[in-house]
């Protein structure tokens, strides 16, 4: 296992090393520069010309490549362009732990949702349990985040006026770098976009544990555990459950990645700080730094999550043997 | 129980129905599934019909009547009434109401969710097709030449399958976007933004579905070519001498391609969403071209005073994509031999 793991992670560099390469070209390559303007202004050749001198940027791309890489091994991500008050280490030490903790909540509600309701909706085969349960999962999936984050806004922050409708409620400094100060202020906050972007994980999670245990139970290692004459459980708990659960385990991957670079929508329709609305909004202003940065954590984020879940799947069926 | 089913088979045997008539009838039985294909039909239809069902075009505007709500009247002048689709027909009155209000630069709510429906069809069916078409062509030679071939075929797919590329792909959108406003229209790229531009934006939004979607679509087609390869029948037919174009397109593709239609057709909510979030994020269709989600982007931050510019593209999103699910998982069930007759 810990040779199987070594190798991935061996892998896998030369896949960033790539991600990297083509991500840091592809941003160059765009028409315009970060240095056009001076607020709506043209700036003035030559002073364009000292701000390309000083970042470097008229060098040849092998030789800026090269230099960037070597920053990144001293684990320096770069300066940022326009912004040049900070740098991109200080943009992502404050975006990434909102984006975890977004990210992270909404798996953890995905979960903590849908597995009772796949399971509920499972034990409760054809009855109107299940229909309904299977219903409310469709209708689920069916309202993205872009539509659900506006009515959640309309109906608990415009018309009940119960909970905040924008803004994270957690600012740097944060607690080990990434875990927020557990205050009401930061929880009232969390509500809305969580769900908005956690009920669609927990509606596809309730359908995929609704159909694994569906199979699961109709096989015939469960017919001999009731046999036995197990309690249902039992049977239910500790010998169906956990094979049900391999299903699920498949979609946790993409999940994790996705929670945090496919939440763009869900950051920016409540104005969250966060990496995916970051990486949107620097793209017209061509922070060459910023995207490539951005891109190669999403990238580590989704090698890890992968990674992650091929060790889940080996403690889920002892039978995967990674060599 | 064991005697219902041997009855069952026993009819069926001689009855002699086909899987495909067996996956028909129980679809049919299915009313959800069988009310879902109905709307989705209904939605193509509007779509093809738009100039009929959408009383003005998506881009004219009445200055008169900006962020009107729904169901109030539309102040026609004589400048406005020629331009209405409905003008001098038994339906000239709808001219003058905006059946779902109208946005901030005074267009019809309505037409524009109209028209919107044409781009969110034209994506479910293109990037539906490039990505099975990729996925069962790449997959079928991996599966099917095995070996090294196979071998580095799915390396190559366990690396793109590694590589972050929602973001990749928003920044060649991006890049693509850049050079056309630039104003480049020679070579490769000019070539590409000219045909965007006779999409209405819409080119890049395939093209980046197609890259993102044929990956999953291969590793199935691969998966099913395999496990029909080792079947007897396809021993049988290379015994008698076939050719293996001919083991291919007679043997293999009849047999792989239901499961992967069905895939397909519930892999379309996805991709219905993914040009909407596109769209919203200013990368999808060229403006004035109305899309769900770009309609939802102008009309978010006002969602305080004018919730319909956000609940009419919403609701429409909602209940396309309901109905794709809803047609997908009856699909899949009626097919699956092992739904049959559970429910």
């Amino acid at each position: 296992m810990i040779t199987y793991i070594t190798r991935r992670i061996l892998i896998s560099i030369p896949i960033i090393f790539l991600i990297v390469l083509v991500t840091f070209l592809l941003v160059q390559a765009m028409p315009g520069g970060p240095f056009d303007y001076v607020g709506i202004r043209v700036m003035p050749e030559h002073m364009r010309r000292i701000m390309e001198d000083r970042y470097g940027l008229n060098e040849p791309m092998s030789v800026q490549f090269f230099r960037y890489l070597g920053s990144l091994l001293q684990g320096d991500l770069g300066p940022m362009l326009k912004l040049r008050s900070q740098t991109v280490n200080d943009i992502v030490s404050e975006t990434f732990p909102v984006s975890i903790q977004l990210g992270t909540m909404s798996l953890l509600v995905g979960f903590a949702i849908g597995i009772p309701a796949g399971i509920l909706a499972a034990l409760k085969h054809n009855t109107i349990i299940d229909y309904s349960a299977t219903f409310i999962a469709v209708l689920g999936v069916s309202i993205p985040s872009l539509v659900l984050g506006p009515i959640l806004i309309y109906v608990f922050g415009v018309w009940l006026g119960v909970l905040p409708i924008a803004f994270w409620g957690a600012e740097p400094p944060f607690i080990l770098g990434f875990l927020p100060k557990p205050t009401m202020d930061f929880w009232t906050h969390a509500v809305l976009p969580v769900f908005s972007l956690g009920t669609g994980y927990s509606a596809g999670v309730a359908r995929l544990t609704r159909a694994g245990l569906l199979e699961v139970l109709d096989s015939d290692y469960i017919r001999t555990a009731r046999a036995k004459g197990l309690r249902e459980r039992t049977v239910v708990a500790v010998h169906a459950l956990k094979n049900s659960l391999i299903p699920v385990a498949t979609i946790i991957g993409p999940m994790l990645a996705g929670a945090v670079t496919g939440a763009f929508i869900t950051e920016t329709i409540f104005a969250l700080n966060g990496m995916g609305r970051r990486f949107v909004e620097s793209i017209t202003q061509r922070e060459y730094f910023l995207q490539t940065s951005l891109v190669l954590i999403f990238g580590v984020l989704l090698i890890a999550g992968n990674l992650f879940v091929d060790i889940l799947y080996a403690w889920l069926d002892p039978r995967i043997r990674y060599d | 129980m064991i005697a219902e089913l041997e009855l069952e088979k026993a009819q069926t045997e001689t009855k002699g129905r086909s899987p495909a008539q067996d996956a028909f009838r129980e679809f049919r039985r299915n009313k959800i599934a069988v009310g879902g294909t109905l709307f989705v039909l209904l939605v193509v239809i509007i779509a093809l019909g738009a100039p009929i069902f959408a009383p003005y075009h998506f881009a004219e505007q009445n200055n008169l009547n900006n962020r009107e709500k729904p169901m109030t009247g539309y102040i026609v002048t004589t400048d406005h009434l020629p331009d209405c689709h409905w003008a001098n027909t038994p339906l000239e009155w709808g001219c003058t109401i905006f059946f779902a209000g109208s946005d901030s630069l005074g267009r019809d709510i309505w037409s524009r969710v109209v028209y919107g429906a044409r781009v969110s069809l034209a994506v479910a069916v293109v990037a539906s097709s490039v990505a099975l078409g990729i996925g069962i062509v790449y997959g079928t030679i991996s599966g099917f030449a095995g070996g090294a071939v196979d071998n580095v075929m799915m390396r190559i797919v366990d690396f793109l399958y590694a590589i972050p590329m929602l973001p990749i792909i928003i920044l060649m959108t991006v890049y693509f976007k850049a050079l056309s406003r630039a104003g480049v229209d020679t070579g490769v790229a000019g070539f590409l933004i000219n045909l965007d531009r006779m999409a209405g934006g819409l080119l890049f939004v395939f093209i980046a579905m197609g890259a993102l979607n044929w990956i999953g679509m291969a590793r199935l087609a691969r998966g099913q070519v395999l496990s029909y390869k080792q079947k007897e029948f396809i021993e049988a037919a290379t015994a008698l001498g076939a050719t293996n174009s001919r083991i291919i397109f007679k043997h293999l593709l009849p047999n792989i391609i239901g499961p992967l239609l069905i895939a397909e057709s519930m892999a379309i909510p996805g991709y219905i969403f993914f040009e909407a979030a596109l769209s919203f994020i200013g990368l999808g269709v060229n403006p004035p071209t109305p899309s769900w989600g770009a309609m939802i982007n102008e009309g978010y931050a006002g969602i305080r005073s004018n919730p319909h510019l956000v609940l009419v593209p919403g609701l429409a999103l909602v209940f396309t994509t309901l109905a794709f699910n809803f047609m997908g998982d009856g699909l899949r069930d009626a097919f699956d031999p092992r739904m049959r007759g559970k429910n």
